[in-house]
C-alpha cells in the first residue's frame, strides 16, 4: 500500500508533473504575445522542482523499491533541472523568430525532463523502461516540431525507428533477465545474479540490455541516428537532447549494471570497454571531416560516450563518480556550444556550417571568447570543466588490466583536440566571408548574461572542481 | 495430455502463420496471418491459465489494432515489388547474421537448460482469477509504473496533436458561412448572344 512517506519520497516529481498539466492548460489560454510566461513560468517550475530534489524527507525507496531516491539520483536531477532551464533561456529567441515559440516545446521538454528524473531514480527495470519511453516520446515529437522543414521531419522518423528498434532490443533483454531470475526488481536481480542461478539466460539478456543501452547512449557502432538527428532538429531542440538527456543516461547506466546487475560485471566490462574504444575511434575521427557544425558536435557526443563508458568499464565507485563528473561537465558544456549556435543564428539564418564562424573573433569578440572556451572545455585543455573530466575518468581507467584503455582514450583525445581546435582557428584566424553581419544580432539580455556566465562557469568548476567531484563521489559512498 | 496436444496444435498453427506474415506476398493476407498468430498466441496464454491476458490480446489487438492495420493496408497503395529490391543481394549476409546469432544464442543458453527452465509459480492462480489479482496488481504493488504509463499516453496525445494540427498554406477549406451568402451574380453570367439558327448547309 502506498503511505504519506511514498508520495513526499516523489514530491519533486509529482509537483513537475502537475505543474506540467497547469502549464500544458494555461498555454491554451494565453495569447501568442504572451507566450513568454510559458517560459517563465517553466523555468520556475524547474525551479522548484530542483529546490525539492534538495530537500532531505521521505525514504530512500518508495512504491515497494520502484522508486529510488539516493545521493546520485539527488545530483543527477538537480543538473538534469539546471541544464534544462539554461536550454529554456538560449532557445527563446530561436524558438521565437521561427514561428516556433509554442507552449508545447516547453510542455513536451518538461515531459522530458520528468522522465529522465523517473529514470535515474527508477529501482525496477519496469521504471527503467517507462522512464526512458516517457522521455523518448518526447524527444520524437521535439525533433518533429518543426513540421515545414523536410530535414527536421527525417530526423525525426529515423530516431523514431532507430528509437523503437533499441526499445524493443532493450525489453527482450529485459524478459530474458526476468526469466533468469524470476523478477523485475534490480535489487533482486543483484543477488539472484551474483547467486549465479541460470547463467547463461542472465547472460543473454545482458547483451540485448547493453546494446539497447548503447543504443539510447548514441554509442559507436550504435550510433547512426545521431548525426543526423542533431543536425535535423531544430537547434533549439538540439541543445535540449544534446545535453540533458546524458545526464539520464549515465543514471540508466548505473541502475541496470551496477544496481542490477553487477554479479556478472566480468561480461558487461569488456563489452563496454570495446563501446567505448569504438566510439572514441568513430566519433573523434569522423569529427574532423564535418563541415557542419551540428554535426560535429554530433560526432564529438559520440567521443565523449566513449570516455563515459571508459569509466563505466572498472565498475569501481571511483569509476562511477568520475563518470558522472563527466556526465555533469559535458552536459553544461554542450549547453553552451549549443547556445552559442542557437545565439548566432537569427531568422531565416542558422549559424550551423563552420565557415559562417569565419571572423568572429572580429565581429563579435566576446561570443567568439566564449565559443573558444566551450571548444578548449570540450577538447580537454586545462584548466577546463572538460579537462579534469577526462582527467579523472583516465585515472580511473589506468589502472593494471584496463591500462590500454586509459592509453587509447588519451591518444582519440589527443586527436580529437584537432576538430575543436579548428573551429578557435576559423573565428580568429580567417577573414570574414563576403556578405557575413558585421555584428551579431543582439541577443535579448537574458540570454546574453546567462550564456555568459555558463560559459566563464566552465573556467570557475574547471579551477575548483573539487567540491563538485567530492560530492558525486560521497553519493558513491568514496570517502576522501 | 491433452493440455500438450493442445499446445502443440497451437504452437504449430502460430509458427506456421508467424511465417507466413512475413513470406506471403499480399500485405492483407500477411495481415490477415497475424491475426491468426494473435489467436493462436492467445489460445497458448489461456492454456497457461491466462485468460485475461489471452482475451486481451484477442480484443486489444485482434479487435483494435489488427483491424486499424487492415484499413491502412487497404488504403494505401504498397507494391510488393519495389519492396523486395535488393532482397537478392543481401539474402547471403542476411543468412549469415541469422545463422551466426543462432548458433550464439543455443550456445549461450543451450536447449538442455531451456527445457529444465523453472516457470515460477502463477500467483493468479493461487488468488482465485486472472483479473482480480493482475487488478489488485496493477493499483498496489505496480501503481507507479501505472501512472506514468498514463503520463506516456497524455505525452502521445500531446504530440500527435502537435505534430498534425497545423496550418498548411493551400489547403481548401468550406467556409459554409460565406457559401451560403453567396449571390446569383456571383455565380451565373448570362451572356447575350447571337441566336444560331440552323444554317443552310446543316440542314441538309
Amino acid at each position: 500500500m502506498i503511505s504519506l512517506n511514498d508520495i513526499l519520497t516523489l514530491l519533486p516529481e509529482s509537483f513537475l508533473t502537475v505543474a506540467i498539466c497547469a502549464l500544458l492548460l494555461l498555454d491554451l489560454f494565453l495569447k501568442p504575445a504572451q507566450r513568454s510566461v510559458t517560459h517563465y513560468l517553466s523555468i520556475v517550475a524547474l525551479a522548484v522542482t530542483g529546490w525539492l530534489v534538495l530537500q532531505h524527507f521521505g525514504t530512500p525507496t518508495a512504491f515497494g523499491g520502484m522508486f529510488v531516491r539516493d545521493g546520485i539520483a539527488s545530483i543527477l536531477k538537480v543538473f538534469v533541472l539546471l541544464t534544462s532551464a539554461l536550454v529554456f533561456v538560449y532557445a527563446r529567441p530561436y524558438l521565437r523568430d521561427r514561428g516556433l515559440f509554442v507552449g508545447e516545446y516547453y510542455v513536451l521538454c518538461l515531459f522530458a525532463v520528468l522522465g529522465m528524473m523517473l529514470l535515474i531514480s527508477a529501482g525496477n527495470l519496469v521504471m527503467v523502461y517507462l522512464g526512458l519511453e516517457l522521455l523518448a516520446l518526447s524527444s520524437y515529437a521535439l525533433v518533429a516540431l518543426n513540421r515545414d522543414s523536410p530535414l527536421s521531419s527525417e530526423a525525426a522518423l529515423k530516431y523514431f525507428v532507430l528509437g523503437a528498434l533499441a526499445s524493443g532490443l532493450l525489453l527482450y533483454g529485459m524478459s530474458m533477465i526476468y526469466g533468469a531470475t524470476g523478477s523485475l526488481d534490480l535489487v533482486t536481480i543483484h543477488k539472484a545474479a551474483a547467486e549465479g542461478t541460470q547463467r547463461g539466460l542472465l547472460l543473454f539478456g545482458l547483451v540485448f540490455v547493453v546494446v539497447g543501452l548503447a543504443f539510447k547512449f548514441g554509442a559507436a557502432p550504435f550510433h547512426m541516428w545521431l548525426p543526423d538527428v542533431y543536425q535535423g532538429a531544430p537547434t533549439a531542440v538540439t541543445a535540449f537532447i544534446g545535453s540533458a538527456p546524458k545526464l539520464a543516461a549515465f543514471g540508466m547506466a548505473y541502475r541496470l549494471l551496477e544496481s542490477g546487475l553487477d554479479g556478472v560485471g566480468g561480461h558487461w566490462q569488456l563489452m563496454l570497454a570495446l563501446l567505448a574504444v569504438l566510439s572514441l575511434a568513430i566519433g573523434n575521427i569522423a569529427a574532423i571531416m564535418q563541415s557542419n557544425l551540428k554535426r560535429m558536435l554530433a560526432y564529438s557526443t559520440i567521443s565523449h560516450v566513449g570516455f563515459l563508458f571508459l569509466g563505466l568499464v572498472n565498475g569501481q565507485p571511483e569509476g562511477y563518480a568520475a563518470a558522472m563528473f563527466y556526465a555533469i561537465s559535458y552536459a553544461l558544456t554542450a549547453a553552451v556550444a549549443f547556445g552559442l549556435i542557437l545565439l548566432l543564428s537569427r531568422a531565416g539564418f542558422e549559424a550551423e556550417e563552420i565557415d559562417d564562424y569565419k571572423g568572429l573573433g572580429q565581429r563579435a569578440p566576446w561570443y567568439a571568447f566564449l565559443m573558444a572556451l566551450t571548444m578548449f572545455s570540450l577538447a580537454g585543455v586545462p584548466p577546463l570543466f572538460g579537462f579534469f573530466g577526462k582527467l579523472l575518468v583516465l585515472k580511473a581507467v589506468a589502472v593494471p588490466g584496463t591500462l590500454w584503455l586509459a592509453i587509447a582514450g588519451a591518444v582519440f583525445a589527443i586527436i580529437g583536440i584537432y576538430y575543436y581546435l579548428r573551429i578557435v582557428k576559423v573565428m580568429y584566424f580567417d577573414d570574414p566571408a563576403e556578405g557575413a553581419a558585421a555584428i551579431v544580432k543582439p541577443a535579448d539580455a537574458p540570454m546574453r548574461a546567462v550564456i555568459s556566465i555558463n560559459a566563464l562557469a566552465l573556467l570557475v568548476l574547471g579551477v575548483t572542481w573539487g567540491p563538485l567531484y567530492g560530492w558525486c563521489a560521497r553519493a558513491l559512498g568514496i570517502t576522501p | 495430455m491433452t493440455q500438450q496436444i493442445l499446445f502443440y496444435a497451437f504452437a504449430a498453427v502460430l509458427v506456421a502463420s508467424a511465417l507466413a506474415v512475413i513470406t506471403l506476398k499480399n500485405s492483407v493476407h500477411a495481415a490477415l496471418s497475424l491475426v491468426l498468430t494473435f489467436f493462436t498466441a492467445a489460445g497458448i496464454w489461456i492454456l497457461m491459465e491466462a485468460e485475461f491476458l489471452g482475451l486481451a490480446l484477442i480484443v486489444v489487438y485482434v479487435g483494435a489494432v489488427m483491424v486499424l492495420f487492415l484499413f491502412v493496408v487497404m488504403m494505401l497503395d504498397i507494391k510488393p515489388e519495389s519492396m523486395r529490391e535488393g532482397f537478392i543481394r543481401f539474402l547471403p549476409v542476411g543468412v549469415i547474421v541469422a545463422v551466426v546469432m543462432l548458433v550464439e544464442m543455443l550456445s549461450l543458453i543451450g536447449l538442455k537448460s531451456l527445457q529444465a527452465l523453472p516457470l515460477p509459480e502463477n500467483p493468479a492462480i493461487a488468488a482465485g482469477g486472472n483479473t482480480a489479482w493482475l487488478g489488485k496488481a496493477l493499483f498496489t504493488q505496480f501503481l507507479l509504473p501505472f501512472e506514468i504509463a498514463a503520463l506516456i499516453l497524455t505525452v502521445a496525445l500531446i504530440a500527435a496533436v502537435t505534430l498534425t494540427l497545423r496550418k498548411r498554406s493551400g489547403v481548401r477549406t468550406q467556409k459554409p458561412s460565406q457559401q451560403v451568402l453567396v449571390q446569383r451574380d456571383e455565380r451565373l453570367r448570362v451572356v447575350k448572344m447571337a441566336s444560331e439558327g440552323p444554317k443552310n448547309g446543316d440542314a441538309a
